[in-house]
């Protein structure tokens, strides 16, 4: 599958190069755009991201496979991730863990086979106070029960 | 009660509000004065950093060099990662001006064109938020070029954000300078200190977002005001992130050296169904743990709580009932620590592995006695052994935590060998050790 940024995002790159004074500087912020239009960061992609900035492709997959955000493989429309950190943990979050694990049958890091749902155990997201919490893609979900998350769990269609 | 990175003004952290109490008011007082006039106002305001190590702010600043023909940056540590640490968020949502005006001013007093406001990718939310209060800063002429015309002064600045993704060793200063500059997060050796070789080589200082948001106050009420605020050694208020068994847990904005319990049994409205503290982490799951029993009169400073043998970290504290199984959370912390490992040192790549299998080891029933020491042994061989403190990070809470409540792991654990030999890090601890040594 071969990938090639759109115009819009192309744009966008453009305005990113402007923030940092060497092309490489731009590679994290590029990588996002690329994952936001194909979903997840295949090689083609990678290829792509290397060749709009003009950097060597070992520097975006060095950086792609340092950081827990970026995918290489696709996830699901929504992307769950449960946070069993300490201060979670203290307030039930691991009964949180379990329970989404029951609801959607799936495990760390495991897609379902409709692709409407993936699952992550994420370490501390910055919640803490308001914990036990859960991620659905960008947003937060704080101060959780069981109530809560079925609820929260129902409303993703 | 004075409250300074937090106040309590309604939409505070709408432009009009914010102008309208003064805003941006401090960043004109400042661009009036010399560079060097500012770096000294916040020296002798005595403000240390937020981030963790509490260092002196303007002492930082200084090491910055006057002369020099390379670029120089500011960055803005919004990292903000460390488990049972919540505080930024709240500045990005409920005061984005004020840390965007002490940026201002924190680069015209070292004298950087560029800051990067580095917040963790998980943040999208306050990302939003703080990039809408950066266009509308633009807007109104205090960044960018047209600051030249709003302040009367020579110098401009731009700010910038980058946005992380997913990594917690991004919150050490150097890898948070790799990360910037589109590498892997792995922190470096330091000398040189970034002041002399940071972003790109060039001079850099690297301050969190909290001490930043605090620069405003101090060049509008002055030094001697925020000195005596709170501890005298370690002055200002602290955002406490208080998390746990607490029946109001959040972040409090209270004066340093405000003691544990009250703001535990008081600010935070007391432990969940009144029952007893079994254990205190004070400043961030990587600071040493305090005993529930040895509360008393401990405050909430850097000083203080380095003499009761622990650190405030960022001041995120974690509160556990006596239910709590401390062989749990520390089975956490570990995996934590091991995960977040950058793998760029043996002792920290390794040893948070090994000491994460050990307690679970435990965990299953299998531990002696001896493991106990053993994961003593293994922190004392991480901790000062690598080049970020990510490994003394992971050292001190296992080491601390079983020696602290040894007398519960001891419930955890057999009484006597009954592993088979050779499975101990003992003996594979020196090669130089004496033959008989070894044999033992």
């Amino acid at each position: 599958m071969s990938f090639k940024f759109t115009e819009e995002n192309l744009k966008k790159i453009e305005a990113v190069r402007e923030k940092y004074p060497t092309a490489l500087a731009a590679v994290m912020p590029v990588i996002y755009i690329a994952q936001e239009q194909n979903g997840y960061l295949s090689n083609e992609a990678m290829e792509e991201i290397a060749s709009v900035l003009g950097v060597d492709k070992v520097n975006v997959l060095s950086v792609v496979t340092f950081y827990t955000m970026y995918h290489t493989k696709p996830m699901g429309k929504y992307h769950v991730q449960v946070c069993t950190n300490v201060s979670c943990m203290l307030r039930g979050g691991y009964q949180i863990w379990d329970q989404v694990k029951g609801k959607l049958g799936l495990d760390h890091m495991q897609v379902s086979e409709d692709s409407k749902f993936s699952l992550e155990e994420v370490e501390c997201m910055g919640a803490c106070g308001y914990a036990p919490m859960l991620a659905v893609n960008e947003d937060y979900f704080e101060n959780l029960t069981k109530e809560k998350v079925e609820e929260i769990l129902d409303s993703l269609k | 009660m004075e409250r300074i990175v937090l106040p309590q003004i309604e939409n505070f952290n709408t432009i009009d509000v914010y102008l309208a109490n003064g805003g941006f008011e401090s960043a004109k007082k400042a661009l009036a004065k010399t560079p060097d006039e500012i770096i000294d106002e916040v020296k002798k305001s005595g403000l240390r950093g937020r981030g963790g190590a509490a260092f002196s702010c303007g002492l930082k600043w200084s090491f910055m060099p006057k002369t020099t023909s390379k670029p120089k940056y500011l960055c803005i540590n919004g990292d903000e990662s460390e488990p049972g640490s919540f505080k930024d968020r709240q500045i990005f949502e409920d005061n984005p001006f004020q840390l965007i005006e002490g940026a201002i001013i924190a680069c015209y007093a070292i004298g950087a064109k560029v800051a990067y406001l580095y917040i963790r990718g998980e943040y999208h939310k306050w990302i939003k938020m703080m990039q809408a209060a950066v266009d509308i800063v633009y807007e109104k002429g205090f960044l960018g070029e047209k600051m030249k015309e709003t302040f009367g002064n020579d110098f401009s600045c731009d700010l910038f954000i980058h946005k992380g993704a997913g990594a917690y060793i991004c919150g050490e200063e150097s890898s948070l300078m790799n990360s910037i500059e589109g590498l892997r997060g792995y922190p470096r050796v330091k000398p040189p200190f970034p002041a002399q070789n940071g972003l790109w080589g060039n001079p850099t200082t690297i301050n969190n977002v909290e001490t930043i948001t605090n620069i405003p106050a101090i060049i509008k009420n002055g030094w001697e005001w925020f000195s005596k605020i709170g501890a005298p050694k370690h002055p200002g208020t602290i955002l406490f992130g208080i998390s746990g068994h607490v029946n109001k847990p959040g972040v409090y904005e209270l004066p340093s050296g405000t003691l544990l319990t009250e703001l535990i049994n008081d600010v935070a409205g007391g432990v969940i169904g009144n029952k007893k503290i079994k254990c205190v982490i004070p400043g961030g799951s990587s600071m040493p743990p305090l005993r529930g029993d040895k509360l008393e009169g401990v405050k909430m400073d850097a000083d203080s709580l380095r003499e009761v043998g622990s650190a405030i970290g960022t001041g995120g504290v974690m509160v556990m009932d006596e239910d709590t199984n401390l062989l749990d959370v520390l089975i956490r912390i570990a995996h934590f620590y091991h995960h977040e490992s950058c793998g760029q040192c043996t002792p920290c790549r390794e040893g948070t592995g090994w000491m994460e299998k050990t307690l679970k080891r435990i965990k299953q029933g299998n531990g002696t006695s001896e493991d106990l020491d053993l994961l003593c042994d293994v922190a004392n061989q991480i901790e000062g052994n690598t080049i970020c403190a990510l490994g003394d990070a992971a050292a001190w809470p296992v080491k601390f935590m079983i020696t602290r409540f040894r007398d519960e792991f001891e419930q955890y654990v057999k009484p006597e060998v009954s592993m088979p030999v050779p499975n101990k890090v003992h003996s594979m601890r020196s090669t130089a050790a004496p033959l008989n040594n070894l044999q033992k």
